[in-house]
Formats: C-alpha cells, sequence, structure tokens
C-alpha cells in the first residue's frame, strides 16, 4: 500500500512532468539506497538554495538519499538554513515553529501509530544547532526522556547562519563571528552526553569530512528508534558563508575539525545492538 | 448564512484578495454547489459548470496529488472520467502533483506551480480552470492566488465539501457527479453548443 501511493494513476502519465516520471521509475522508492549509490538514482534532492560550499546541503543530500524505507518516511524539519532546502524535497516533510521540531514529531509519530498500526513509520527530525540545542533544547530534551521513537538529526554549523552569524550554544568558546565580535563567553554544549544521559539508544557524532559515517549511522539510527528508542546524530557542518571559507575550502575544514575537536564518536546501547545483531541476515 | 452580498467573480480582484469566508460566503450543503459564491443545487452547478467549460476559450483542468497518485479501481475510473471530459471540452491537462514551490522556475506548458499558480495562468492564457484532487487547503490557497491575480475562471470539483474561493465549486463531487457532468456537456454539445 505504501508504494502504491508512488505510482502514477495510469491516465495521467502521459501528462506527468518527466521528474516525476523519473522518481517513479528510478527513485529511492522500494529499493534502498546509500550514500555510494549517491549520482546512479533519482535523489529527492536535486536542487535547493543552499550556498556554495554549503556542508548542511552535503549532509542533507546524504541523509536522505540513505533513507532505509523513504515512502514512509516523513522528515520535520525546523526554521534554519535546512528548511530552505526542505520545500524542495521530493518526500512528505513538515516545517515546525522553530524549536517546536520533536515536540510535532512526538505527536506525528502518536497519531501515524494510531493511524497505522501495523505499520513502520519513520519520523525524522532534522534541524540545525539553534533549533536542536538553543531554543527547541527544551523539546529535544523531553522527547529524549519520554522515549519517543523518534530520529534526531542535528546539523551543526555552530552558529545561527541563516540571520546573519549570530552565535549559537553549539559555538566554540571565543569564537568570534559576524554578530559575535567579542567572542563567544561559554563552552560548546556537550549535546551527545545529554542524549546519552537523557535516555538515546544510539548517538553518534559524525561530520562531513567523510560521508560513509553518515550513511551508516543514519541507517543505524533509524532502525534502532523503530524498535528500541530515540537515537540521536549530531553532523559537522561548517558554514563557508559565516566562517569567511572559500566554499571549496569548507570541506577542508570539517576535514580539520574531525582530526581534532570533532571526531567521530558513537554511543550505543546493548538493546540496540543487539537489534541490529538481529537484523543480520 | 451569507451575510453580505459579495460575488466570488473571476478576477483579477487585488494582489492580496479577501477570503471569501471572511465576506459570509459559505459551504454548499450535501446536494448543492457554488456558483460566485451563492448556493444553488447541485443539477443547476452542474449545468452551469458544463456550459463554462465548452464557452471556454482554454479550459484547463489541474489534477491533483489526490487524483495523480492513486491506482485504486476507484481512483482509475476518476481519472479515465476526468480525461473523458476534458477530451469533450477540448481542454488541456496540466497536472499538480505536489506541493512543492519549485525552483528557480519551472515549464508552465507542464505543470502549475501551486505556490505561484497565479503565473502559471498568464502564461498560458487560461480563461477556466478546474482543480480537481488537490488537498483542501491547498486548493483554497492557489484558487485565491489566481482570482486575485488573474482573469482565470476556477472551477472546482471538490469530493469533500467545496471550495468557497472557487468561482464555481461541487461538492462530494464523486464519480457519479462526474459522470452526470460528462452526459451533461454531451447533452449541450448536442444541443448545438461549442
Amino acid at each position: 500500500m505504501s508504494l502504491d501511493i508512488t505510482k502514477i494513476n495510469p491516465h495521467f502519465e502521459d501528462v506527468m512532468p518527466q521528474e516525476y516520471i523519473d522518481l517513479v521509475k528510478n527513485g529511492p522508492f522500494g529499493n534502498e539506497k546509500s550514500q555510494k549509490d549517491l549520482g546512479t538514482f533519482k535523489e529527492l534532492l536535486e536542487e535547493h538554495p543552499l550556498c556554495a560550499g554549503c556542508n548542511l546541503a552535503l549532509a542533507f543530500r546524504i541523509l536522505v538519499g540513505s533513507l532505509p524505507n523513504p515512502e514512509d518516511t516523513i522528515i520535520v524539519g525546523s526554521t534554519g538554513c535546512s528548511s530552505l532546502a526542505f520545500s524542495q524535497l521530493a518526500l512528505h516533510n513538515i516545517h515546525s515553529v522553530f524549536g517546536n521540531q520533536n515536540a510535532v514529531a512526538t505527536g506525528l509519530k502518536t497519531a501515524l501509530r494510531l493511524r497505522f498500526p501495523d505499520k513502520i513509520k519513520d519520523v525524522i527530525v532534522m534541524a540545525g544547532d539553534g533549533a536542536t540545542a538553543d531554543i527547541g533544547l527544551d523539546m529535544t530534551l523531553h522527547s529524549w526522556f519520554r522515549g519517543d521513537k523518534i530520529t534526531t538529526v542535528m546539523f551543526d554549523n555552530e552558529l545561527y547562519a541563516n540571520t546573519g552569524g549570530q552565535e549559537s550554544g553549539m559555538s566554540v568558546r571565543d569564537t568570534v563571528l559576524y554578530m559575535a565580535p567579542k567572542g563567544k563567553k561559554f563552552n560548546k554544549i556537550n549535546l551527545p552526553d545529554m542524549a546519552i544521559a537523557a535516555g538515546c539508544s544510539y548517538v553518534a557524532v559524525v561530520s562531513t569530512a567523510r560521508t560513509k559515517p553518515i550513511s551508516d549511522c543514519f541507517k543505524k539510527a533509524v532502525l534502532i528508534t523503530r524498535e528500541i528508542g530515540p537515537t540521536y546524530i549530531q553532523i559537522y557542518t561548517p558554514c563557508p558563508t559565516n566562517l569567511k571559507i572559500k566554499p571549496y575550502e569548507s570541506k577542508k575544514v570539517a576535514t580539520d575539525r574531525s582530526k581534532s575537536d570533532y571526531q567521530f564518536r558513537e554511543h550505543i546501547t546493548d538493546d540496540a545492538k543487539k537489534y541490529l545483531e538481529s537484523l543480520k541476515p | 448564512m451569507q451575510k453580505e452580498n459579495y460575488k466570488v467573480l473571476k478576477g483579477p480582484e487585488s494582489y492580496l484578495p479577501p477570503a471569501a469566508a471572511l465576506h459570509g460566503v459559505s459551504l454548499p450543503e450535501k446536494g448543492e454547489g457554488l456558483i460566485e459564491g451563492k448556493c444553488v443545487s447541485e443539477n443547476t452547478c452542474i449545468q452551469y459548470i458544463a456550459l463554462k467549460l465548452l464557452e471556454a476559450k482554454n479550459p484547463t483542468f489541474f489534477p491533483g496529488p489526490l487524483l495523480l497518485w492513486r491506482t485504486t479501481e476507484y481512483a482509475l475510473q476518476r481519472g479515465k472520467l476526468v480525461r473523458e471530459i476534458a477530451k469533450e471540452v477540448n481542454a488541456r491537462v496540466i497536472p499538480m502533483p505536489d506541493y512543492r514551490p519549485k525552483y528557480p522556475m519551472i515549464n508552465p506548458a507542464v505543470e502549475i506551480n501551486p505556490n505561484h499558480p497565479n503565473l502559471t495562468i498568464w502564461h498560458n492564457k487560461i480563461d477556466v480552470g478546474i482543480f480537481i484532487g488537490v488537498h483542501c487547503h491547498q486548493a483554497n490557497l492557489a484558487l485565491k492566488i489566481i482570482r486575485g491575480g488573474t482573469d482565470c475562471y476556477t472551477i472546482a470539483l471538490c469530493a469533500e465539501e467545496g471550495h468557497e474561493e472557487a468561482n464555481a465549486s461541487l461538492r462530494n463531487a464523486d464519480n457519479k457527479i462526474l459522470q452526470k457532468l460528462l452526459e451533461t456537456i454531451k447533452e449541450i454539445k448536442k444541443g448545438g453548443a461549442k
């Protein structure tokens, strides 16, 4: 039934724009993809208005290209740069009020469970650091405390990029930004540890320096969320516009940080580990 | 209950036209339709829509996601009926497969831009546009934008409760009603129209 909604009514096949025909014939629906397949199939996000060299755009592309079950996935976004790309995404998505994304996702997950009790519906939150760790920290933490089966992904560019470069709780101490000329006065929020303490079954910290871990960790997170509990992925996505980096150098910044203070790390509970083992053929 | 005598006429009304509901235009009851903000009987509305379609120079159907992405028996029949009606009145079909704002631009001859439908309507000089299978909120929004910015006459064949933002709207427009509309068109044609 889920895949039926990605089939075109044959009486309108002759007038459907080619883009949609390609999505049906050569898209990811019913045909699981991962980051290594990018470029070989019709992607759910092909055009977006984000800046040249934007690492968020790269991470976004990898994530939506790695969805285990796109036809049964709903993404909840929030205010920020990512929301500009959401509207171009060929997937069900909801834009929530700034910071409310996890609360909206909780309601959505509950409604979907009641409406489709026999079906797996993946609810995934994708938002920036401002929405997740500052303005929406309350909503984020409480969804974890409640054990809501939601995957939360944070695009961590360590500032408010969309509004001109204010410091966020995720900015590194002493960082000087367009709208933080004296430098940030306190430490970066340690959200991964907070996620573990709040009861997330799986937590991963990755960066756009390497794309495979983003895809792998994200897939694991979505699968664990279905059966075990909330999961959290934090992706470092440096912003070339606000960090005054040349677009072609932004990946290097991610690489450098991934070798110093933004290293890959992963936390998985025993339950989650067992569950992933049980899925192996 | 209509508070004032506001008529939902074809535009261009204004850059941001007022919501028809704010002028007291209410949705039709069962067995009724809506013509320019006034509730009339379903049969009168079918007759009126049939005539409008036949009189149009460049009528265009805008099927929405509820019709385009369905392969149930009912939807297949509905699709067939819509294409038959379109053929009978010599209308084009421009789909609205989803509600994404098309960026950076679209080809208005191929699809309608749900967030800027007025641009699409202008470009094609469509004088009568028929919405069918478009989700309620998005339909009302697009219909209002079209009424605000263009002189396109809008018709909504709604499977739910009708659309007060359309110039003419049928409610509960199931396949039986579409069949009736098709037959009415054929009858009028026999009588000499178009």
